[in-house]
């Protein structure tokens, strides 16, 4: 099962790098939010992998699954997905205003000292 | 326990909400709140910093938890002296954003501006990494609507660059804090000392990775070459009060550095000993080059002075990876001062652009009120630069002074003072194209229906001239400043009084002697 799950954070990882470094914007934000699903399942392995155990303290069970890395999940998910609903949308109005989606700014400075001189 | 420390953190989450829910269409009265809430912000931060400065550490358990099963604020030298930086500069910021009228060219500025001092207040206060992370994103959210403010092209654009890299930022934060968790088992930064001392040596791979990514995360925040990139364009098109107030972003990323790698990860400690030494001090030393290198070759001004804020924190993280008592106090002295030049710098910028189309640095004529917007740039520059009689030049002589007995002395000496004299040009040169060559260019005369530009708003020079009087202060009593940042210095090399009163303060689920025992046995 380790082998599994850190199989899948590798493979979500890759594809979200190689999709932020294509630097437009709608595959970076794509790559991002593939970023987030990784590093939350990250967090949730980081308490250790364990199957069926109850994350509350009762009577009888000798095998708790630690409850914290799951409250950070839940706090990880929350902010990540108010952020990527930000950033998608000052993304949009970037890409109306200017109509061009390519997140590099190395053309729009040119553009602007061409245009002073 | 008294609830003071935590006051800068919940007195802007209230006026926030409140801003924009009761004074939506009422800019006056959303100025009124805004402006008062800093003023307590102040009086709230001279009190916290009065309460540290004999040394006591204070602690605050969110709902009476205690550590680490609860959240902590901590109160010591260096985060109550952090938060009385950050309520100085917004309170000149602020009245700066409300004299030029940045604050009405947008919806939420001020409302964006509180949720945005939440934020920093947040994370120098915070003794849990993860409420760290959770205060970062605070202040980043609302720094994502302040960079945007006013809207526009070109500013729209650099948002979706700082967004992003700050999105990646953040996921590696996370990175870093599952790799701390599942090494350890608690992400208290009191605790964490404790139990980093612990691992055992031969199985450090997990720590150190941890404790790299956490740097990592840091240098991001702080600018640190070459993960600086986000920084020039975002802070050149974002609005110049919010460009300033963003001065004490980069210190946010410097003061987590500190903290983070004096109290868990300290020189002592076996398992991430030589990170410092072998890695932060030569990205220091080229984000020093690259930030002075950066103002020479600037072709506009707002460019120019966010290359400076580059090299400034360059400066401060060469002091920082020296890692001595001496170095890091003439760190906390170069991140005052930078944060009040650097701030300073943006606003005079603006002052500039409101009597010119542009801010290249190339013949115009001059502008309205050029006298003493070119004296305050002057003032602001020479402190920027580090030439004497102004701060900078106390700061740098504190940090050459630090690097005398280092291996890597003559590295450091050679950097810095050829990047000053570097910088000293770039900013020669700037002014005197942008404020004195000036005068031999024939203003174009008036077309029909056009107005000639208005001088900017007095409250404008009263808050720019209050941040170059708040840095002359500065240097006139810097024996009493250095001694405090010596005296900080001191208690940060000695975290023994901030572990115990974090982790032996009683409260909720206190961990007693019986569940330590247990914990050992494990």
């Amino acid at each position: 099962m380790e082998l599994l799950v850190a199989t899948a954070i590798g493979i979500m990882t890759a594809a979200g790098l190689y999709l932020v470094m294509r630097l437009r914007s709608f595959p970076v934000i794509l790559g991002i939010a593939l970023l987030t699903y990784a590093v939350n399942v990250f967090l949730f392995a980081s308490g250790r992998l364990s199957v069926g155990a109850p994350p509350i303290l009762r009577d009888g069970v000798e095998v708790y699954a630690d409850p914290l890395p799951q409250a950070l999940v839940l706090t990880a998910i929350v902010i990540s997905f108010g952020m990527t609903a930000v950033v998608v949308m000052i993304a949009l109005g970037a890409y109306l205003g200017s109509s061009d989606d390519s997140v590099n700014d190395a053309e729009t400075d040119e553009d602007e000292t061409e245009g002073a001189t | 326990m008294t609830h003071w420390l935590i006051a800068p953190v919940i007195l802007p989450a209230m006026l926030a909400p409140f801003i924009v829910l009761a004074a939506r269409y009422h800019i006056g009265i959303q100025r009124v709140f805004s402006v008062a809430g800093v003023l307590m912000q102040i009086a709230i931060a001279l009190g916290l910093a009065w309460q540290a400065s004999d040394g006591t550490v204070t602690l605050y358990q969110l709902g009476d938890w205690a550590a680490p099963f609860g959240i902590v604020l901590v109160g010591d030298r260096l985060s109550t002296l952090m938060v009385l930086l950050t309520a100085t500069l917004a309170l000149f910021v602020l009245l700066y954003a409300i004299g030029s009228g940045w604050d009405n060219r947008g919806r939420h500025f001020h409302a964006l501006y509180q949720f945005q001092l939440m934020g920093i207040m947040g994370a120098f206060l915070t003794g849990d990494l993860f409420n760290l992370f959770v205060f970062f994103e605070v202040l980043l959210i609302a720094s994502y609507g302040l960079m945007i403010h006013a809207g526009g092209k070109a500013r729209l654009k650099a948002g979706v660059q700082y967004v992003l890299f700050n999105l990646l930022g953040s996921t590696l934060f996370l990175f870093a804090l599952g790799a701390i968790y599942a090494e350890t088992g608690t992400l208290n930064m009191a605790d964490l000392a404790e139990r980093v001392a612990l691992v055992d040596p031969s199985e450090t791979v997990g720590i150190r990775l941890a404790a790299t990514l956490l740097l990592l995360v840091f240098a991001i925040k702080a600018a640190l070459v070459p993960l600086h990139f986000w920084l020039p364009s975002s802070y050149a098109e974002a609005p110049a009060p919010v460009a300033a107030l963003f001065a004490i972003m980069t210190k946010v990323g410097a003061y987590a550095i500190i903290r983070v790698y004096t109290l868990v990860f300290s020189p002592e400690v076996e398992v991430t000993a030589g990170l410092h030494g072998t890695w932060l001090l030569p990205a220091a030393l080229v984000s020093l080059a690259i930030g002075m290198i950066g103002v020479l070759g600037a072709k506009k001004l707002d460019r120019l002075v966010a290359y400076s804020v580059i090299g400034s924190m360059g400066m401060v993280m060469v002091a920082i990876s020296i890692f001595t008592q001496v170095s890091i106090s003439a760190a906390l002295y170069y991140i005052v001062h930078s944060t009040l030049a650097g701030a300073a710098l943006f606003l005079i910028a603006d002052l500039t652009r409101a009597g010119r189309a542009h801010l290249n640095l190339t013949l115009a004529p001059p502008i309205a009120g050029a006298a003493l917007t070119s004296a305050m740039f002057f003032v602001a520059a020479i402190a920027m630069a580090g030439l004497p009689p102004l701060s900078g030049f106390l700061g740098k002589l504190m940090l050459l002074n630090a690097a005398f007995e280092t291996p890597a002395m003559a590295w450091v000496f050679a950097v810095v003072l050829i990047s000053s004299l570097i910088s000293v040009v770039g900013f020669a040169r700037a002014g005197s194209v942008m404020y004195w060559k000036a005068k031999s260019v024939e203003p174009e005369p008036l077309q029909d229906g056009q107005e000639a530009p208005e001088a900017p708003s007095i409250l404008s020079y009263v808050s720019v001239g209050g941040l170059i009087g708040m840095l002359a202060l500065y240097t006139a009593f810097a024996g009493y400043t250095h001694d405090y940042m010596t005296a900080t210095s001191k208690q940060l090399f000695a975290p023994e009084p901030y572990i115990s009163t974090v982790v032996d303060t009683p409260g909720k689920l206190t961990r007693d002697k019986v569940t330590k025992e247990a914990k050992d046995a494990e």
